[in-house]
């Protein structure tokens, strides 16, 4: 919080500010005492220093694996950091379910599919499914939600058809294939399709996948982006504080704990 | 090694079982032909190109044959007619082929017609020759280099370019890798053609093209020379061009293809008769040319929940056998798929993934067999993730598995980085170096955990093959008995490529295989 004391922070390795940093990389050439020379001097220039080649491998022919410890002089004012200040607290399986039945009367309806080329629907089933993900139930096994997960390579056009038939609340596109940036040209036709079909603003539109966080996912003109480790409550958490806000049954201001930034 | 678990007797009683599930299937088999395999039979005569437009020759000879309506005579059949119009080469029997009304040529008189189908027959033997000629060359470098111990360390390139595929499959087969996959260009298994050429662009992967097999397996070749050792190589026989693909690895030396009897029908949306016909005759070729099948059972537990549905895993593998051994792949070509996917946050589970891996090993005590790492509950904390992929290496070693896909520590974020492979790789080595042989010296208590869960999946995968039996394995498909994926018959993609043999349908290829 601006205007508070300075509160200072370094890494911690075993000692406080010791500015202790582990660093792996790999360097094009074969293993020799240039090449481990070369990885010090390429560290110290990143500003490092004490810098300890813990280990040089030869992960083949002409390829060295390194890796590294340094430290850094490096410090950030901890009391100068601004994010969002947390108000609501994450809600849990059985208060979301009451809070939709409380507030809206009627289930919540979510689409989801992996669009476009896409095959791989592990993230959209760990969101989705009823299993869920890590010990987190998915949508599907929330009684208040009514889920549609439509599977792998559905296109664009058609998820949102879907979706737009049954009076969808919330649509889900998975992305998992980022080869050469294929997700973001096929999320931003979703978002072009999502425009042209007239739910764009008024649909909430969620972005996920393991290189998808919630400012490229706001970039490319979705209402959230979750990453890598995502738990399906946390997904159902937005989608409800989103539609409560939506609706005016919240402030707009409101922030949660969870909520992606 | 680990118990028993079940009797001989049950383990026969579940193979009768998938026999039984099978049979019906079989002779749908028998009396259809695909496009696909009527483009393979083209591919065996040399028509491998690809035309002005990029359109592979054996597509256009075949969607000409198909939109004529003769297709169901058999290629082979319409390729002796080009011969016999004069066609001096595959090309020119493609250009006449493509130029007349075939369906208004004459039939033709019975003795031109039992000689031109001797003609074609003599050619398609010279081909098989020539193929034979290049999978024994194949066969003697293997055992003249040797290959380790298994289970043999896989892992996967996946760059879209074939030339930097090859700088990091050499990379990997330096770091200890003893077979490399080139993972696919994304959504290649629905492409219904074999793209031509080597590719440099992909999206996921890189193009499955002969030419991309002909460049890897060269350099493989090089790289074994001079490591002293065979590093296989393998690719994706999947999806709706499985019998084409099955034919271009056969021809430039592949070791392994992943091919399964019913992946394409439950992941892919692939129409489930156009599967089945098709898996046939890729599973074919690959008895012929020696080539290993990695069946994939482990997508079963990526989608439903591996606790649960690991019986699923059990029946399907039987249905897996049945179908490969009905193609006359033998034991030792068998990569029955399975894998390390029981959420790590329940208790007991290295106990019970050793007892669905040994489980696994009693069924098919002869198999090569296919692990593969736990990708589904991957955490992106690479340093807990390393250490989950080297408990599926231990599992590996115990249970003799044939075949192992390396897990990456930075599964669920990134294709692995260099590091990452040269990192799983030293680990798996040294596991399966420190535990090699533990099966021989552990027993497993016939009273324990590991047994009692073994015996329960196999009760239950006896149930599911009961019923495969009972209603039919498309009845079972229907359900979304495998994988949690409801399927139907007429459903999903490349139905229309399906033809009913005529019954002077003409395929000395299949002939020539099934008299293998």
């Amino acid at each position: 919080m601006p205007g508070t004391a300075r509160q200072i922070i370094r890494p911690y390795g075993d000692r406080r500010d010791d500015g202790v940093v582990q660093l792996s990389f790999t360097f094009p050439v074969p293993l020799t005492e240039k090449a481990k020379e070369a990885a010090a001097q390429f560290v110290r220039r990143m500003g490092f220093s004490d810098v300890r080649i813990a280990a040089a491998e030869p992960a083949a022919d002409n390829y060295t694996f390194f890796i590294i410890y340094a430290r850094s002089g490096m410090y950030i004012d901890y009391s100068e950091i601004q994010v969002s200040e947390l108000v609501a607290r994450k809600l849990d399986f059985d208060e979301l379910n009451r809070l939709v039945e409380e507030k809206f009367g009627r289930r919540v309806i979510v689409f989801g599919a992996c669009t476009g080329t896409d095959t791989h629907t592990v993230g959209i089933d760990a969101i989705l499914n009823m299993k869920g993900y890590a010990g987190d139930y998915g949508l599907e096994r929330y009684p208040w939600f009514e889920v549609s997960n439509l599977g792998s390579q559905v296109p664009n056009a058609e998820l949102i058809r879907r979706a737009m038939q049954k009076g969808a609340d919330a649509i889900l596109v998975s992305q998992v294939v980022t080869q050469r940036d294929v997700h973001k040209e096929n999320t931003r036709q979703f978002i072009e399709a999502a425009k042209e079909a007239g739910i764009y603003g008024r649909t909430l539109l969620l972005l996920g996948g393991p290189r998808v966080d919630h400012r490229l996912a706001l970039e490319l003109g979705f209402d959230a982006g979750f990453g890598p480790g995502t738990k399906p409550s946390e997904v159902a958490n937005f989608i409800v504080h989103s539609l409560l806000k939506k609706s005016g049954q919240e402030p707009k201001e409101l922030h949660y704990q969870g909520e992606p930034q | 090694m680990g118990g028993p678990f079940v009797d001989d007797a049950q383990l026969e009683y579940a193979r009768r079982l998938a026999g039984e599930t099978t049979g019906p299937v079989l002779e749908l088999i028998r009396q259809h032909t695909t496009v696909s395999i009527e483009r393979t039979v083209l591919r065996l005569f040399g028509i491998a190109g690809a035309g002005s437009r990029g359109v592979p020759l054996a597509n256009l000879l075949v969607d000409r044959l198909h939109a004529a309506g003769v297709l169901n005579k058999g290629a082979a059949y319409w390729y002796g007619r080009a011969l016999q119009m004069g066609a001096a080469s595959p090309m020119e029997a493609v250009e006449r082929l493509t130029s007349v009304p075939i369906e208004k040529l004459p039939a033709l008189a019975p003795e031109e017609e039992a000689k031109l189908r001797e003609d074609v027959r003599d050619e398609a033997r010279a081909a098989v020759e020539d193929l034979r000629r290049r999978v024994r060359a194949r066969d003697e470098l293997r055992s003249e280099l040797g290959m380790p111990e298994p289970p043999h360390k896989y892992v996967i390139v996946a760059t879209g370019n074939i030339h930097d595929d090859v700088d990091q499959a050499l990379a990997a087969a330096q770091g200890g890798a003893d077979v490399i996959a080139v993972i696919r260009s994304t959504a290649q298994s629905l492409l219904d053609y074999v793209p031509n050429g080597a590719t440099t662009e992909g999206y996921g992967g890189t193009y499955a093209t002969q030419e991309n097999f002909r460049i890897m397996r060269e350099a493989l070749d090089a790289e074994s020379r001079k490591l002293g050792r065979y590093v296989q190589l393998t690719n994706y026989s999947s999806g709706l061009c499985m019998a084409e693909i099955a034919f271009c690895a056969a021809y430039e030396r592949l070791d392994m293809l992943l091919n399964d009897a019913m992946y394409g029908i439950l992941f892919r949306d692939i129409n489930m008769r156009r599967t089945f016909i098709d898996q046939y005759f890729s599973r074919r070729v690959c008895a012929l040319a020696g080539i290993i099948i990695n069946t994939g059972e482990d997508n079963y537990i990526t989608t439903a929940d591996a606790y649960e549905s690991a019986h699923t895993v059990i029946a399907s593998q039987f249905i897996n056998e049945s179908f490969a051994k009905a193609a006359g792949l033998k034991d030792w070509q068998l990569g029955l798929g399975h894998s390390y996917e029981i959420d790590p946050q329940r208790p007991e589970t290295l106990l019970l993934e050793l007892s669905q891996a040994m489980l696994v090993r009693r069924c098919f005590p002869n198999a090569a067999l296919k692990y593969m790492p736990p990708t589904k509950h991957k955490q992106t904390d690479i340093f807990f993730s390393h250490a989950y992929d080297v408990m599926a290496d231990l599992v590996a070693v115990w249970t003799r598995q044939g075949i192992q896909l390396l897990g990456m520590m930075t599964e669920a974020m990134h294709t692995p980085l260099l590091a990452d492979r040269y990192v799983a790789l030293k680990a798996a080595s040294y596991i399966h170096r420190a535990a090699r042989g533990i099966d021989r010296e552990f027993e497993v208590r016939d009273d324990g955990k590991i047994s009692e869960r073994a015996r329960a999946v196999f009760r239950e995968a006896i149930e599911l093959l009961e019923e495969c039996r009972r209603d039919g394995l498309i009845a079972a498909i229907g359900r979304g008995r495998f994988g949690d994926v409801k399927r139907a018959e007429l459903a999903g993609k490349g139905l229309d490529g399906v033809l009913e043999k005529s019954p002077d349908y003409f395929n000395p290829l299949l002939e020539l295989l099934e008299a293998n």
